[in-house]
C-alpha cells in the first residue's frame, strides 16, 4: 500500500506545476494576442510590397540583365535553407516540426545530389540541426535578446544572406517557419527566398501602364533586397505568432492533465487513507472478541 | 476629377496613416515630385526626405529614409522602411540616421575601393539625410 505521505507530497507537487502551467498558457495567451496584432500590422505593407513586385517583375520579364536576385544564378546546386524557430521550448511539437521539416527537405537536396547549407534563427532550430547536420551548419542568428521581432531584425539576417548570396556562397536561398492558421494548428512552411518567387498578378488591373523613375531594372535592384528582408521579417511574425499560440495549447493541455493526475490521486489517497482507518477497526474489534 | 486621392503610408511594421489628401510632395529618387488627383501612374524609389500631405485637416510632414512610391489615379501609397513624423523627429533620432547613414558610406569606401558606383552611392544617401536635416532645422553633427 503506498505511503499515505508519499501520496500527499505528490498531489502537493502536481498542483504547483499545475499553477505554473495555468500562469503559462494564461502569459501565452496574452502575447499571442500581441504577435497578431503585430501580424496584423505588417500585412498592407506586405500587400502592397507584392503588387507592386509582380507589376515590376511582369514589365521586366524574363530580360537577360535581371538581377541575380530575380533570374537567379541559373543554377540551384548550393541551396542555402533558413530555419527559423523559436528561442524556447515548452511549446508542443513548434520547433521540432520545423526542424522535422528542414531534416525531411535536407535529405531530400542531398539525395538530388544538391549541396546544402544551414543558417538558423532560434536557438531551438539550432539545437536540433547541429546535432545531424553539424557539417551544413554556417551561421546562426541569436535572437534571444529580441523581445518583440522588429523589422531591424529581420534587415540584419536578410543582410546576412544577402551578403552570402553577393559572395557567390549558395543559389538558392529559402526559408522555414511556421504559418499561424490558428491556436491548435500551425503549418511548418518552405519559402524560397532567392531567386525572388514573384506571385501572379491579377489579370483586371495589369492594363495600367506604369511609368518608372528611375528606370524598371534600377527599382527591382533596390526592391529586391527589401523583398528577402520583408519575406524574412513576415516569417518572423508568423512564428512569433505560431510560437506562442503552440506554447498555449501545450500548456491547456498540460494543465488538463495535471488535474487529471490531482484527482487520480485523491482517490488515491482518499482510498488508503480509509484502509488504513478500516485495517486499525478490525484490528481493535478483533482484539475486543478476543477478550 | 475627384478631388481628393487616398494617400496611404506605410512601414513594414504597421500602417502609419491613411487619409484622403489634396495633394502629396514626395522625395522620388531623382527629384521631389507633387502627387495630385489623376495622376499619371508611376512607380519611383525614394531618397531620405519629407513627405508632405496637404489634405483637408491642413500639412503633415513625415520625414522617411528611403523606399517607395505607388500613385495611381485615385491613391498613393508610399512604402517607407523608416517613417516619423516630422514633429516627433527629435535630434538624438536624427543624429541616428545620419551616423547610420555615415558608417554606411565608411564601409562602402572600404568594401568597393575600386568601384565608385556604391560609395557614390552611399555618399548621396549621407549627403540627403543632412540636406533633409537642414530643411527641418536639425544639425548633422
Amino acid at each position: 500500500m503506498p505511503n499515505l505521505k508519499d501520496l500527499k507530497n505528490r498531489i502537493a507537487s502536481v498542483k504547483s506545476t499545475r499553477k505554473i502551467t495555468k500562469a503559462m498558457q494564461m502569459v501565452a495567451a496574452a502575447k499571442l494576442r500581441r504577435a497578431q496584432d503585430a501580424a496584423e500590422m505588417a500585412r498592407p505593407y506586405a500587400e502592397r510590397f507584392t503588387a507592386v513586385m509582380s507589376k515590376l517583375a511582369a514589365s521586366v520579364g524574363d530580360a537577360e540583365n535581371a538581377p541575380r536576385l530575380l533570374s537567379g544564378t541559373g543554377k540551384d546546386d548550393v541551396q542555402l535553407l533558413v530555419v527559423m524557430t523559436a528561442e524556447r521550448g515548452l511549446c508542443g511539437g513548434f520547433n521540432s516540426n520545423i526542424a522535422r521539416l528542414a531534416r525531411i527537405e535536407i535529405e531530400k537536396l542531398k539525395a538530388e545530389g544538391k549541396t546544402v547549407k544551414i543558417l538558423t534563427v532560434g536557438k531551438k532550430g539550432r539545437d536540433a540541426l547541429k546535432r545531424d547536420h553539424a557539417d551544413l551548419y554556417i551561421d546562426h542568428v541569436d535572437m534571444s535578446d529580441v523581445r518583440n521581432v522588429g523589422y531591424a531584425d529581420a534587415q540584419k539576417i536578410a543582410k546576412n544572406v544577402l551578403d552570402r548570396f553577393d559572395n557567390g556562397e549558395f543559389d538558392v536561398a529559402k526559408i522555414f517557419f511556421s504559418e499561424f492558421e490558428n491556436v491548435v494548428t500551425q503549418k511548418p512552411t518552405i519559402q524560397q527566398v532567392i531567386p525572388f518567387d514573384v506571385p501572379e498578378t491579377d489579370e483586371d488591373d495589369s492594363d495600367t501602364f506604369y511609368d518608372f523613375e528611375p528606370g524598371e531594372e534600377e527599382i527591382l535592384r533596390d526592391l529586391l533586397p527589401r523583398g528577402v528582408a520583408m519575406a524574412i521579417f513576415s516569417g518572423l511574425l508568423e512564428n512569433g505568432a505560431s510560437e506562442q499560440g503552440a506554447r498555449m495549447s501545450a500548456m491547456d493541455n498540460a494543465t488538463r492533465n495535471a488535474g487529471e493526475m490531482i484527482d487520480k490521486l485523491t482517490i488515491e489517497y482518499n482510498r488508503s487513507r480509509q484502509a488504513v482507518i478500516t485495517n486499525e477497526l478490525i484490528e481493535i474489534i478483533s482484539g475486543a472478541e478476543a477478550l | 476629377m475627384a478631388e481628393t486621392l487616398q494617400f496611404d503610408l506605410v512601414s513594414p511594421e504597421r500602417l502609419l496613416a491613411s487619409v484622403e489628401a489634396r495633394e502629396v510632395k514626395i522625395p522620388g529618387a531623382e527629384g521631389d515630385l507633387t502627387a495630385m488627383p489623376d495622376h499619371s501612374p508611376l512607380i519611383t524609389t525614394l531618397r531620405p526626405g519629407l513627405v508632405t500631405v496637404s489634405g483637408a485637416q491642413g500639412e503633415t510632414v513625415y520625414a522617411v529614409t528611403g523606399g517607395f512610391a505607388e500613385i495611381n489615379p485615385g491613391s498613393i501609397s508610399v512604402l517607407a522602411e523608416r517613417a516619423i513624423p516630422r514633429d516627433e523627429l527629435s535630434q538624438e533620432q536624427f543624429k541616428e540616421l545620419v551616423d547610420e547613414a555615415t558608417a554606411k558610406l565608411t564601409k562602402a569606401q572600404e568594401t568597393f575601393q575600386n568601384e565608385p558606383g556604391p560609395v557614390d552611392d552611399a555618399a548621396k544617401l549621407l549627403a540627403d539625410m543632412v540636406a533633409m536635416g537642414d530643411d527641418i532645422g536639425l544639425r548633422s553633427n
